[in-house]
């Protein structure tokens, strides 16, 4: 059977799925039905920090998030879309406040430009002249690419939306998947709330709930979600460029262009899939932002919510096939699926058609967590 | 079909529906021929609802408009999700607060 002729079905209408369903349209796949059981974007996508940055510590994520970042430069112009996903690079100033840091730094920003991507090892001074309102105090280096930055999830979202519906992807919201029905060895369809949708291959792009549609069709995933908060404050006049992040501190940080300023962190949590708010989050974020950017002090929070990340055990995603013949896998992101979804629809193109692979798919794969027990490697994780 | 003379008789590029964001019954039912058709999907792609009201002056507008234009019973048309926090408070205000607990 041709490939491009195959009945497929997307599990999750967030930023993976649409991108995905958008690649394979594109590639002249004739039956793409995406199924999401919300409305777009309202799992971890619509949910995000929204930001994109290329300063990773494994040359596998570097390649990834650059060639997105590339993607996302020209993205209205490669979808055709009319609005504008509001792609904003004014860099990403990522700080640190202990040795060990700065030498993970010294390495990761080699690594970086290894690979043609701009960053920078920066001095405390240097980084609090990107940043004037920065407290410096404790702040040991950081590192700064300028080409990093953020973009509307929404509406990039809607980007691919669109451009996949031209392309004849049909989108079934409030649909939720109930069963994957595999025969033999292989995928035969899905179940639904609105019925059965026979299938020749299944992507699974369920977010932070990818290990139970994964269950559905007997594939164990070895990923958990936590839920992750963040919260948004009033806008103010353009006081920030940069994204503001930092490991040590716990903190990412970042001024929209209407204006707020969205920030969240990454508190330990028991996995789950609940996404509520809590004043324990609340308190921790306040002390951490107006420690490291005292102006903020004065900025009043609007609104605070949660959502999940999907984490793998090396906090790399998990983008390939399964034992299960036709039901193939993109998940595990650990909070980066969001700029990282070019490069996800790519891919899994690649994958799906059999393509030659673009990227070393080995390290993506399920497979990897085959055996003993994999230590989390890619440690620029906030 | 019964409507008030108001709704009817104003250029819709008038009828504010969302003062935070600006936004139009023109410009909402622009995004419903675009198939957006709950509050939660318009306040995403419209900022509809962001705003310091935090969708207590535009949710009801907006379920009537909903309403009008799908004809789906009002009941049925859910608000918006509710989120903390009521009014706005400053961040210094909640760091000092939790300064002083520790």
């Amino acid at each position: 059977m041709n490939p491009k002729e195959a009945r497929i079905v997307i599990i999750g209408g967030g930023i993976s799925g649409a991108s995905i369903a958008y690649h394979l349209a594109e590639a002249g796949c004739t039956d793409v039905t995406l199924i999401e059981k919300g409305y777009l974007a309202s799992g971890a996508t619509g949910r995000c920090g929204a930001g994109v940055r290329q300063q990773w510590g494994t040359r596998l994520n570097c390649q990834m998030a650059k060639e997105s970042v590339a993607f996302f430069e020209r993205a209205e112009e490669i979808l055709g879309y009319d609005g504008d996903v509001e792609f904003k690079q004014a860099g990403y100033l990522i700080v640190g406040t202990n040795e060990e840091e700065d030498a993970r730094f010294a390495e990761n920003v080699a690594l970086q430009q290894a690979l043609d991507i701009p960053a920078e090892h920066l001095t405390p001074k240097q980084a609090k002249r990107l940043i004037p309102h920065l407290n410096t105090e404790g702040v040991t280096s950081a590192t700064f690419c300028p080409t990093d930055g953020h973009l509307n999830p929404f509406l990039m979202t809607d980007a691919f939306y669109h451009a996949a519906s031209e392309r004849g992807v049909r989108f079934k919201t409030y649909t939720k998947v109930t069963d994957v029905r595999v025969k033999d060895g292989r995928v035969a369809g899905v179940e639904t709330t609105a019925g059965d949708y026979p299938a020749d291959v299944i992507i699974n792009a369920a977010g932070g709930h990818a290990q139970l549609v994964g269950q559905m069709a007997g594939v164990e995933i070895p990923v958990q979600s936590q839920n992750r908060e963040i919260l948004v404050t009033e806008p103010i006049e353009k006081i920030q460029d940069p994204m503001v992040i930092s490991f040590s501190r716990n903190i990412y940080c970042q001024q929209t262009p209407h204006g707020s300023f969205i920030m969240g962190r990454g508190d330990n949590r028991p996995s789950g899939y609940t996404t509520e708010s809590s004043w324990q989050f609340l308190e921790a974020m306040a002390q951490t932002a107006v420690t490291l950017l005292p102006p903020l002090k004065d900025l009043r929070v609007v609104r605070q919510w949660g959502g999940l990340y999907n984490l793998s055990p090396d906090r790399q995603p998990i983008i390939g096939g399964t034992e299960v013949e036709g039901f193939y896998i993109a998940c595990g992101y650990s909070g980066h699926g969001f700029m990282l979804a070019p490069v996800t629809g790519r891919l899994m193109k690649e994958i799906v058609l059999g393509e030659k692979p673009s990227l070393p798919l080995e390290e993506l794969s399920l497979e990897r967590f085959d055996g003993e027990d994999t230590e989390a490697y890619e440690q620029s994780v906030v | 079909m019964r409507q008030s003379r108001w709704w009817s008789t104003m250029d819709k590029r008038d009828v504010i529906v969302c003062r935070c964001s600006d936004l139009t019954l023109a410009d909402l039912e622009a995004l419903f021929n675009t198939g957006y058709k709950t509050f939660e999907e318009l306040k995403r792609i419209a900022r509809i609802g962001m705003g310091p009201c935090q969708g207590t002056t535009c949710g009801p507008i907006v379920r009537s408009a909903i309403h009008r234009r799908f004809k789906e019973p009002i009941e049925r048309i859910p608000l918006h999700r509710a989120r903390p926090f009521n009014i706005g408070i400053k961040l210094g205000a909640i760091k000092e607060a939790a300064d002083d607990e520790s």
